[in-house]
């Protein structure tokens, strides 16, 4: 079964970066080389905007599952594009062993 | 170089002089002696906020709060009668704490009928009657009417739910608030129910994170390496200048430019920014309801093009985070002890009418969550030098003005509180 709608098809190598929660993705994030960062958003930062054209056409709260993967796929994105656009590196710079716990997000 | 108007007296501190101008002690930041002082003087007779009327939708819906500066935990609850009650969170029977899960320190939330002490089974109503007490007959002229809940005093302003530990304050929360709060009246914070919470433990003194988020002379240094480097540059060149400053009681407010929302030139921004057409400052796009483009009095005080950010502090825990691209964010910082406190950061936008929406929220989230983890890092280093008294006194610019404010205003609580509460004569003299 593909993860994502077919047009996506050839994200699936990244499958596993689509995360329903925040801490999941922040996690895995800073567990990932800056080449897996790289390569993850190579991948799909050229396809956001067709994925953005592809989800507006839905109803945001009712989602099929392989749009509601593709969107989780999107939010790591935005959580991977911090490292790769700027700081080189995957922890925001001068953070040491600070840590913030998202408590309340969205549902969807 | 000025960018913007100062006040007639040549700065913001001066147009107050009762602030003074000299080099400020923090030894209020670093003495457990003051913090167990202002644990009475302050947090246990000041008007705290403890949450949003959207928590408590129905009848029954409640949650807890831990104030362990104040030492006690309340639950706020919206009762049969519609409106909202807050109690002591203490069963009358033997003191067990009443509403709790599985770790009676954490907090908790729910909706439920009556409240049911895990202990003995008493039951109270959502007002907070005792209702039915297990084997009744075996106590001793026991009259329910007299073993209902320890109400708390509980007001709302603008949809926010304060309490207040003081039995005996005749103050208002609207009248606490004073004219910055009058001034905020009206704007649509009842429509941003779309909520992103986060929580850090912080090792340091609760007011230092307040000085970290109530000045702006540190954003262009300490984010520098937020931004693209030309665009770092730029702001480090150019620092850091408020449109605006005002102080009214405990209370004051800092009014920020930003031009980031939109860029003017979509180079300024990251690659994911220009797609997305969002940033720290919010989505460009604004939603699409009444009252964020026609702005109460307190907001955008200066009436500035430019006008980007509006932070009010909020004495003594409490601050509000008003944005022009029409969301908002609060801060609260509960101190667990002299040199520690819980942050918690929350943000709340109109609800995303599509995905693209809640991306941009998304991105705006995840980029607070990155500015907050430098500002929050820098705050154990700083308590710690301070702790180590090698100096004493620090000078403090125009720019941090809410700065001085806030540690003379929470100096001010514990000296009054001094001279209006009789000293206990000590055993020993
Ligand atoms: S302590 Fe609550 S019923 Fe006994
Ligand atoms: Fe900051």
């Amino acid at each position: 079964m593909p993860t994502f709608p077919a047009d996506f098809a050839e994200l699936e190598p990244f499958a596993d970066w689509s995360l329903a929660t925040e801490s999941e993705r922040y996690a895995k994030r800073l567990s990932s080389t800056m080449d897996e960062l790289q390569a993850f958003y190579d991948a799909a930062f050229p396809r956001l905007a067709d994925a953005l054209a592809h989800l507006d056409a839905l109803e945001l709260d009712a989602l099929p599952d392989d749009a509601t993967r593709l969107l989780w796929l999107c939010y790591s994105l935005v959580n991977a594009s911090f490292p790769v656009e700027v700081w080189r590196q995957p922890r925001v710079p001068d953070s040491g062993a600070a840590s913030m716990d998202m408590l309340i997000e969205p549902a969807v | 170089m000025a960018h913007f108007a100062k006040p007639d007296a040549g700065s913001w501190t001066e147009h107050y002089p009762e602030l003074g101008t000299a080099p400020v002690s923090y030894e209020d930041s670093i003495s457990p002696e003051h913090y167990e002082l202002e644990r009475k003087a302050i947090f246990a007779r000041t008007w705290l906020n403890v949450g949003r009327v959207e928590q408590i939708p129905r009848t029954g819906s409640y949650f807890t709060r831990e104030i362990h500066a104040a030492g006690t935990s309340v639950v706020v609850v919206r009762g049969r009668d519609g409106e909202i009650h807050a109690f002591h969170n203490i069963c009358r029977h033997r003191g067990n704490k009443l509403v709790w899960n599985d770790y009676p320190g954490e907090e908790t939330k729910g909706t439920c009928r009556q409240f049911t002490c895990k202990y003995h089974g008493w039951r109270y109503s959502t007002e907070g009657e005792l209702t039915f007490v297990q084997q009744e007959s075996e106590f001793f002229d026991l009259d329910k009417e007299d073993y209902g809940l320890a109400a708390v005093q509980v007001e709302t302003w603008e949809g926010f739910i304060f309490v207040n530990l003081n039995p005996d304050n005749t103050t208002s929360v609207h009248d606490y608030l004073g004219e910055l709060g009058a001034g905020l009246a009206g704007y649509p914070f009842d429509e941003m129910t779309q909520v992103y919470k986060y929580r850090a433990n912080v090792g340091s003194n609760w007011k230092l994170f307040i000085d970290a988020f109530a000045e702006f002379y540190h954003a262009p240094v300490l984010h520098a390496k937020q931004a693209t480097a030309e665009e770092s540059r730029k702001l480090s060149g150019v620092g850091f200048e408020a449109l605006a400053y005002a102080l009214d009681g405990p209370h004051g407010m800092v009014s920020s430019w930003g031009g980031m929302s939109p860029p003017k030139d979509l180079n300024m921004v990251k690659p994911i920014e220009q797609v997305l057409h969002s940033g720290l400052f919010g989505p460009w796009d604004r939603p699409d309801i009444e009252g964020i483009d026609t702005l109460p009095p307190a907001l955008n005080p200066a009436r500035h093009k430019a006008w980007g950010v509006d932070s009010f502090v909020l004495f003594p825990n409490f601050m509000l985070l008003v944005w022009a691209p029409g969301w908002y964010l609060t801060y609260h910082y509960w101190p667990t002890s002299y040199n520690s406190h819980v942050f918690e950061g929350t943000l709340y936008f109109v609800p995303p009418k599509n995905a693209t929406e809640r991306l941009r929220q998304e991105l705006t989230a995840v980029t607070f969550k990155e500015y907050a983890l430098q500002d929050g890092n820098t705050l154990e280093a700083t308590q710690t030098m301070l702790e180590s008294r090698a100096v004493t006194e620090f000078p403090l610019n125009d720019q941090e003005i809410l700065l001085r404010h806030l540690h003379k205003t929470a100096r001010d609580y514990v000296a009054e509180y001094q001279t209006t509460t009789p000293v206990r004569i000590s055993a020993v003299s």
